[in-house]
This record gives structure tokens, sequence and C-alpha cells, in this order.
């Protein structure tokens, strides 16, 4: 077993960790506190190439695997957490449906743009009634002399209000079957009459990232923007989610390390009763302890993305990468605050920054505790069924 | 137009460096990366090419690792990529890198020779000159800016004393200095196809060099010694004048 990233994966790694780090990082206070969203850093991803680079190159992408990603979101994510989920979300939930489930003329409709990182397109899943229970989405979509007209409303949605935003993927009842509610995506577009995005959220973190509420009032697409098959809507998502699990571990990874990061050279410069805080044990344990489970959650994830990459199901290692990673994350940023003391409480710090940014990580995509009923499903699976 | 750029892969100036006193050479050991300085070069070729056609060749010397030096040249856009490694090579002093640089430069089509001014690592600064030399071109240096109109180049030098325009007509050497330009970051895609680009990797003798490198060398490192320990500096305890004592002490230095 050799655990050795390919010299191209280290290229593309450090490729990205030199722009994160030149580009973002020293932009990301300031984004953090206006709230305004990031175009010329999603300009300098788009000339990277980040938005297609899981993507075979047959419909338009830069053929690079899906481990390659989650380096780059890890790297992204160790600068600012808001670029990376802004990435994220464009990636994993804007793109990939389109790649996986959509047509060729749906393909060469949206891909070119989305994939170029000019134009951004969402996944809009959670409502107010459906989240972890998709089942209870409420938002319908009727069959109307050939076209969906569809009414209800998504809420933390990301992506779908910026001025680069082309469309967004809903999921909606268009039926009912044995008493259970079918459920389909279908491809709005931006503009198109009855949809409307609500002003952005005030949020804990994540500020610079956008994320709305969509409203939904009798808004009419073409038929043939139904996104894979009727009634399919469910299953889609689960595919879709198990890579974006995947996704967001890799996210947390790197704000955890952003977490490390900081302590390391924070402790280093802090005297206190004559030298620095990282000649006391109380600090290099918690030190050590971040290191180790920041590794700890890497490889998890770089399993995960393995499984993804060998075309195997990623479950149910992608549950336990995002659970583990994230709660790992949170963790990193709890010790980094009290690290950092009195400076870490205030606003200045980025490790103040990182305390708000990462709690989201635990519930966005699947929060922990349907993280767990997946892994423990996928125990029971043989010894008795849930 | 087709331009030539010279490059080199150093250990990382943000890693401090150590003189291996065995060999007296740079230790090489930690992390190596394209020399920054070659990034402008690099960069300097790419701009010329994008604007009157042709293609980025990019030419380097060094061991075998330095591959990863030349695919990222690759990657941010150049065409194809030599590569002269070989242990008799081991070493090299100015003028020896020279006559390698310019014997695989010749068997390219080119029109400009972009280098830095001088590598992070050797500074010898001598290397674009020499090349110039050997490849009986003129040698335009310390450029902070480039164009080419049909045959003749014009460059802006950057002097102690101020700026001088120069024209010089192709084929030329030409070194640039850090600024000329922002260099652009890989891109993904230019990262794996970089694999797939041409790679010529010349021997001595492929390129008709028996009498370089080794015992032919006309300068050896005979020792070395451990820079002097930095002074401690200067502290200027406010008493109403600081600082006017800490601008008259910049100005001293010429750094405003």
């Amino acid at each position: 077993m050799d655990f050795e990233l390919s010299d191209e994966q280290r290229a593309i790694r450090d490729t990205v960790r030199e722009f994160a780090q030149g580009e973002i990082a020293p932009r990301a206070a300031g984004y953090d506190e206006s709230g305004e969203f990031p175009y010329e850093l999603v300009e300098g991803m788009a000339r990277l190439g980040l938005f297609a680079l899981p993507f075979a190159e047959s419909v338009g992408g830069a053929g690079g695997d899906f481990l390659s990603y989650c380096l780059a979101l890890e790297e992204i994510a160790r600068a600012d957490a808001s670029v990376a989920i802004t990435l994220e979300a464009a990636v994993s939930l804007g793109i990939a449906p389109i790649v996986s489930f959509g047509t060729a003329e749906q393909q060469q409709r949206w891909l070119p743009q989305l994939l170029s990182g000019e134009r951004l397109w969402a996944f809009g899943l959670t409502e107010p009634e459906a989240g972890s229970d998709a089942g209870g989405t409420q938002t319908r979509a009727e069959r109307r002399d050939g076209d969906w007209v569809i009414s209800g409303r998504k809420i933390f949605i990301t992506n779908a209000g910026t001025e680069i935003s082309a469309g967004v993927t809903v999921t909606a009842v268009t039926g009912e079957e044995g008493g259970r509610r079918q459920i389909s995506a279908i491809a709005v577009e931006r503009g198109t009459p009855g949809y409307a995005q609500a002003p952005k959220y005030r949020k804990l973190g994540w500020h610079a990232s956008d994320t709305r509420e969509l409203l939904f009032d009798d808004c009419r697409v073409p038929q043939a923007n139904l996104i894979g098959t009727e009634g399919g809507g469910y299953r889609q998502f689960l595919t879709i989610l198990e890579g974006g699990r995947v996704a967001i571990a890799a996210l947390s990874v790197g704000v955890a390390q952003a977490c490390l990061d900081a302590s390391l050279s924070y402790s280093a410069q802090r005297h206190q009763f004559g030298q620095p805080i990282a000649h006391f044990q109380a600090t290099q344990f918690k030190l050590a302890d971040m290191a180790t489970q920041i590794e700890l959650s890497r490889l998890m994830t770089w399993r995960a993305a393995a499984a993804v990459d060998a075309g195997r199901s990623a479950a149910p290692y992608a549950s336990m990468a995002k659970l583990h990673a994230s709660e790992v994350a949170t963790a990193c940023a709890n010790q980094a605050v009290q690290i950092h003391g009195g400076y870490g409480f205030m606003e200045e710090s980025a490790v103040a920054r990182y305390y708000r940014d990462v709690k989201v990580n635990e519930i966005g995509e699947g929060t922990s505790e349907v993280q767990r009923i997946l892994i423990a499903r996928h125990l029971l699976a043989d010894v008795l069924p849930l | 137009m087709n331009v030539v750029v010279c490059i080199k892969q150093v250990p990382d100036p943000n890693s401090p460096g150590q003189l291996d006193p065995s060999t007296h050479l740079l230790k090489r050991d930690g992390e190596l990366v394209l020399d920054p300085g070659d990034e402008f070069g690099v960069e300097a070729g790419l701009q010329l090419v994008e604007k009157h056609g042709g293609q980025v060749t990019v030419v380097s010397m060094g061991p075998e690792r330095g591959l990863d030096a030349v695919r990222k040249a690759l990657a941010m856009g150049a065409a194809k990529g030599v590569l002269i490694s070989d242990d008799s090579l081991r070493g090299s002093d100015a003028l020896t890198t020279a006559k390698v640089l310019a014997a695989a430069i010749r068997k390219q089509d080119f029109d400009v020779v972009i280098t830095a001014t001088e590598s992070t690592d050797g500074y010898t600064g001598v290397v674009p000159q020499m090349i110039a030399g050997l490849l009986d071109i003129p040698a335009v240096t310390f450029a902070k800016s480039v164009s080419v109109e049909g045959d003749k180049l014009t460059a802006q030098r950057q002097t102690e004393t101020g700026i001088e325009v120069v024209e010089a007509t192709l084929p030329v050497v030409l070194s640039v200095t850090a600024g000329v330009n922002e260099p652009r970051y890989p891109s993904l895609k230019g990262i794996m196809g970089a694999k797939q680009k041409p790679l010529d990797r010349p021997g001595p003798a492929d390129l008709n060099l028996e009498d370089v490198g080794g015992a032919s060398t006309g300068q050896r490192i005979t020792a070395i010694d451990s820079a002097p320990e930095r002074a401690a500096g200067e502290i200027i305890k406010d008493e109403g004048e600081a600082a006017k004592r800490i601008v008259d002490f910049l100005a001293d230095k010429k750094v405003i």
C-alpha cells in the first residue's frame, strides 16, 4: 500500500496551495468582514481550471481525478472556507448532477460556462420541512402544456444569487407511487419568471459565500429541463451527496490544518513566564492531538476519494470521512482559539474566523447525525436490516 | 517567433539554504522549486508568443530532479522541454553551464533567448552574457519591459541612474528582472497535460560537448566558510526624534 501522491497530484496541490496562500489568504479577512461575494477569487480559481478539474475531458472537463479535487479543496479551505464552499457547491452540487445525469443537450447548453467557472450553478434540495428528510419535500412540479410548473421554497442554497449564477437544479415532487412521493430534479435558469432569490442570509460563518432562500411561484420551465429520470431524483441526489460528503471532508481538513498552522506559529511567538507557550506541554499536547486527528481525517478523506476514483461506492467511507473530519475541524478550531487566548476571541485573529466558519461542516450535506445513521445502516445491513 | 527560456531548479528560497562541506555546493536534498526568477522569464516568453505566434521551449541543465521544474514551465504553457542531465556536469561553473545551454539552444529554432538576470542559488549573474557570447548574438540585460516589432526587440533597462531604452535586432539574448510581469499560475489542465509534451534529454555527447564538465571546468570552489553572523541591530529609543533618526538612517542606506 502506497500513501504517496503521484507527481501530478503533488503538482496540483502545490499550485493550488501557492494560489490559495498568495491570492486568497490575504483577502480572506476582508471578505469575511464585508460579506461581499469574492468575484475576483472565483475568477482566479476559474483561470486555474478548478471548476473543470474532476470532470472527464469528454464533457469538457480537465480529466483530473477526484482525489486531486479534494487536495485542491483542502488547500482553498486552508486559506478561506467561504471560497472553498463556493467552489465545492459549484462543482459537487452544481456541475456534477448535470455531468452525471444530464442529457447531451443539457450538457452542451450549460456545461461550457460552468466548467470554465464563468457562471455558477446551484443545487436546491433543502426546504423548511425537508433536509435530512428528503421525503418531506413540499416543492411540487406539475406538467402543464408540455412544461414543468414549479411551486415551493428552498432554503440555505449556495451560489444561486450571485451576479454570475446561471441557474439551479431543484428537487420537486412530481407524483406519487404507492403512497410515496416521487421526487425529480429539474433545472431552472436564473431569470425564469416565477423564480426569485431572497436576499443573502446573515450567517455565523462563511460570510463571503452566497446563501439564500429560493422562491418558486408557478415557475414554468420546458419539460426538457428534467435532469435524469422522472421520479429518480432521490436516488440521484444520494449519489451526488456521496461525492459531496468526501468534498466536505476535504474542506474540513483544510480548515483544521489552518487552525494548526495558526496555532503553531502563535505558540512559538507568544511568551508567558519568560518562554514561548509552545514550550509548555499543555500547549504541545494540544498541538500533537490536533496534528494526529488532522492526519487521520486526511487519510480517511483520501480513502473515500480513492474509492470514488476507482468507480466503487464510497459508502460508508464518505460518511465516516465527513463525520470525522468535520468534528475534528470543530475541535481544532476550539483548541486553536484556546491556544490564542484572548487574542483568539478577537475578530482580527484568523482563528476567530475559523471558529465561526467551521461548525457548519457538521451540518451541511448531511448532518453528523445522518452520517452516523448511514454508517450504522451499512454496518447492520447483513445483521439486522433497518 | 520562437522563444527559448533558460530555467533552473533551485532549493526553495523560502527555506534557509545550507552549503555541503563535502562538495562545497548548496545542499539540494530539501524542497526544490523552479527558480522564482525564472518564472518571470517563462511568463515573458509566453507573452511574446501569445502576441506574435510561435512557441516557447524551456532549456535546463541540472540533476534528474530538475524535471519537476521543466514540467512546471510546461504546465505554465511552454510547448517543449529540454533537460541536460549528466553526472559529468555536477558542480559546473558558469562558463560550463553557458556552453551546455548554448549548445542546447543552438539545436532549437529561436528568435529570443530569455533568462533571469541570475539564479537564486548560484548568483554568478554572468551566464546570460556568456550564452550571448557563445551564440555570437547581442545580450540585452536587466530588462524591466520588453516588446518586439518585426525583427527589432525593444527593452527598458533598469539601471542605478535611470531607465535606458535599448533596441537590438533578433536573434537576441534577453535577461529579465523580477517584476517584468506577473507570472501566471500553471493551469490544472496544463499540469495534467505537461507529461504529454515533448521532452528532449540530450547528453553532452549529443550536444558535441565532449570537452566540458569534470576536469575541464575552469573554476572550482576550493573552500567554503560560514557567512559572518549578522551584527546586532541598532535600537532607536524614542526621545522625541526617533522618526527623524529612522528616516535619516534609511536615507543614508539609500533605501528611501
